[in-house]
């Protein structure tokens, strides 16, 4: 299977690693990956803030770039919900882009539940943790998977520890531009949220989107807790042996 | 807290009052926790909702005719119908009635509509006592606090201020018993009940077919003061019409569920005008005020489908902004995601436009809406309908970003400038960013990207 790989620009310029993990993933599947150098942003950022005609030259700019491909995988439940939901939307106003905005939103996977769902990667068989590990839901992520599926994934292998925190699907505090605008708000989410993480007594957070890694990476290290943050890609792919484990 | 500093400072002053933002994050998961529990002993509630939602737009669609017909049937009953534009007349309308019945001491039903129109202090300025007889709303008004949410009004009081705030009101020995407390309340309220002459609440719902106004409440003040005085003044939005009573079902079902994880509140009262021949209480005179005040500039609106909100209060509950910060910093006397849609629209003076922006747009709210209103893309359309009234730098960062993200070259550049804007202050982090990355900075550290990008590395054949 040919597959287009959409990494985000977040993914893209902060989380190379991950971008790499779903890459190879995706080889040892089977799949062919491609990475079409064109793409920049799905335009979120914009559409978020109300600035839609921005947010819909962007997408007019993500459905060129990638309707060679029949079939388009991305880490961000996020920007694949912003293809999928907001970009049909967003151009109605213009049948024949809707069309074709349509057509890319029926094409675009978030990269977990292709894997699993769709390729057939067994959790139970890749995902081995040596730590207790905990994980936040993005909320994004809503109508692609839900929170009992990101801890039923972690959980598929008996011998894996998982704490679950309280209220995983509450949300971080990221919000895009909203973390900058209000960084007061933001800043008491996160703190809200990070102390839940800790409660846990894990470590190691599971966490599938960047902008949220962003924003917890950066308060965990403000408030100097012990918390990492992965992808899940990342731990796939190094229980796989397809990437070198790091700490 | 002072009422007209900045939202910025309200908010970073509540966001450092630890006892307000503990006693809000308690109360709030366990309303969330309440609320799933109840609505997972029905065996339909999705499909309830769906119901609900599709009532609502079909009422709201063909709202004069409704209104209309519960104007009719409501006056044939007995009632006597009143319509009021905005605030001002309504408050008026209640003034007048007060002189025209002579009334001294009214008593209320817990009410926003009231809180909406500013009516306590209307009426409080021509002679006419007021006297809040729901328990949380009576302690803000003893102690000259303002409520900080729509069903729960003094959810930012923790157990000790609640006491503090009746010992030192009422003059009466100071107890943290709850069940103490409440008998204090309701001896002095006896006596208020006893001396009342006027009674205003506001509505949940009004049924058209019957002409029924429906009150739902839990401590039993509801019936003393729509009852007890010998005039009952309800105050409605114009929104608030269901078509039929069986519609009114399917609210009553989902309404206490949302609200407090009940299945039905304690009392639900359905008026049909006053006191009939025979009757053994009841008012003798029962007035019902029909409020616009910017509703039908709402629903002429693309945002009529905010018009579609039960005044439950799951999406304040279920907000996380809201819980970070609580409802007084909103400034507005609907907080919380669905004051952040109403309210810039109710109040075009500029007051509250900082609210849409103040959403981390999660959708929490949407989850928990009884009547499935998508608050974050309401809130998106307001962030776009304001635009022009966004600072320039707000606007010329957004088209800079735009323009960058609009071809692989700038977009290549920008990851590159990027880098070269942030200090490195060790171990790839940024603790200080430069303007706009000083926002970030300020309360969280910022990654510095990794050497290479993943397109770097992908053309490197690293990947």
């Amino acid at each position: 299977m040919k597959v287009a790989l959409f990494a985000t620009c977040l993914t893209d310029t902060f989380f190379p690693r991950v971008g790499q993990a779903v890459v190879r993933l995706l080889r040892r599947c089977g799949c062919t990956v491609e990475f079409p150098a064109a793409q920049t942003c799905c335009g979120q950022p914009a559409f978020n803030s109300g600035f839609l005609e921005h947010a819909a030259a962007l997408a007019r700019r993500m459905i060129r770039v990638f309707e060679r491909y029949e079939t388009i995988v991305s880490p961000s439940a996020s920007c694949v919900s912003m293809v999928r939901h907001h970009f049909p939307e967003l151009l109605a106003a213009e049948p024949r882009w809707c069309r074709q905005a349509q057509r890319l939103a029926d094409r675009t996977y978030e990269f977990a539940t292709f894997a699993i769902g769709r390729l057939g990667l067994d959790p139970a068989a890749c995902l081995k943790f040596t730590e207790p590990v905990t994980f936040h839901y993005p909320c994004h992520a809503r109508g692609i998977y839900g929170a009992a599926d990101l801890q039923r994934w972690l959980a598929a292998n008996p011998s894996n520890e998982v704490r679950i925190p309280q209220h995983p699907d509450c949300c971080c505090g990221f919000g895009g531009i909203f973390a900058v605008d209000y960084p007061e708000i933001s800043g008491a989410m996160l703190e809200d949220k990070l102390d839940v993480l800790v409660a846990t007594g894990a470590r190691l957070v599971i966490c599938n989107e960047a902008g949220c890694a962003l924003q917890m990476l950066g308060g965990a290290r403000r408030r100097s807790l012990p918390l990492r943050f992965k992808h899940l890609a990342e731990c796939l792919a190094e229980g796989l042996g397809v990437l070198e484990p790091v700490a | 807290m002072t009422r007209n500093t900045g939202f910025h400072q309200r908010v970073a002053a509540a966001v450092a009052d630890h006892r307000l933002r503990t006693a809000v994050r308690k109360a709030t998961w366990q309303k969330v926790e309440a609320r799933e529990g109840s609505l997972a002993c029905l065996r339909n509630s999705g499909e309830l909702r769906e119901l609900a939602a599709r009532i609502r737009q079909h009422t709201l669609a063909r709202l004069p005719d409704y209104l209309e017909q519960f104007a009719r049937n409501a006056c044939a009953r007995g009632a006597v119908i009143h319509f009021a534009p905005d605030a001002a007349t309504a408050c008026q309308t209640v003034v007048e009635l007060a002189r025209y019945y002579g009334s001294k001491l009214a008593v209320k039903v817990k009410s926003m509509t009231t809180e909406e129109i500013g009516l306590n202090a209307v009426l409080e300025a021509v002679g006419v006592q007021v006297v809040e007889t729901d328990l949380g709303e009576f302690v803000v008004q003893i102690d000259r606090d303002r409520p900080s949410h729509i069903v729960t009004p003094i959810i930012h009081k923790d157990r000790r201020q609640i006491a503090e705030a009746i010992s030192r009101r009422l003059g009466c020995e100071y107890t943290e018993d709850p069940v103490g407390l409440t008998r204090i309340i309701r001896r002095h309220l006896r006596e208020i009940f006893r001396r009342c002459d006027l009674g205003i609440s506001g509505v949940n719902f009004a049924v058209a077919e019957t002409g029924t106004i429906c009150i739902c409440t839990n401590e039993g003040n509801g019936r003393m003061c729509t009852t007890r005085p010998r005039v009952h003044v309800a105050i409605m939005g114009i929104e608030k019409v269901v078509p039929r009573l069986c519609d009114l079902v399917v609210f009553l079902k989902l309404l206490s569920r949302s609200s407090t994880g009940q299945p039905l509140g304690s009392y639900t009262s359905l008026i049909a005008g006053p006191k009939r021949p025979g009757d053994p209480d009841g008012p003798e005179h029962l007035h019902i005020i029909l409020l616009d005040n910017g509703r039908s500039a709402v629903l002429a609106s693309p945002f009529a489908e905010v018009l579609c909100c039960v005044r439950c209060g799951a999406c304040l509950n279920a907000c996380p902004v809201y819980r970070a910060i609580g409802g007084h910093a909103y400034n507005s006397v609907y907080p919380g995601p669905i004051g952040s849609v109403l309210m810039p629209l109710l109040d075009s003076s500029g007051k509250h436009a900082d609210l849409p922006g103040a959403s981390s747009l999660c959708g929490a709210c949407r989850v928990a809406c009884p009547v499935d209103i998508d608050i974050p893309g309401l809130l998106i359309r307001l962030r776009a309908a304001q635009r022009r009234g966004q600072s320039w730098l707000k606007r010329t960062m957004m088209r800079l970003w735009g323009v960058t993200m609009r071809s692989d070259p700038t977009y290549r550049l920008g990851q590159r400038l990027l880098k070269r804007l942030l200090p490195d202050e060790g171990d790839g982090w940024t603790v200080r960013g430069l303007c706009p990355l000083a926002r970030w900075t300020s309360a969280r550290d910022l990654l510095r990207p990794p050497l290479k990008s993943f397109r770097q590395l992908w053309q490197e054949g690293q990947v």
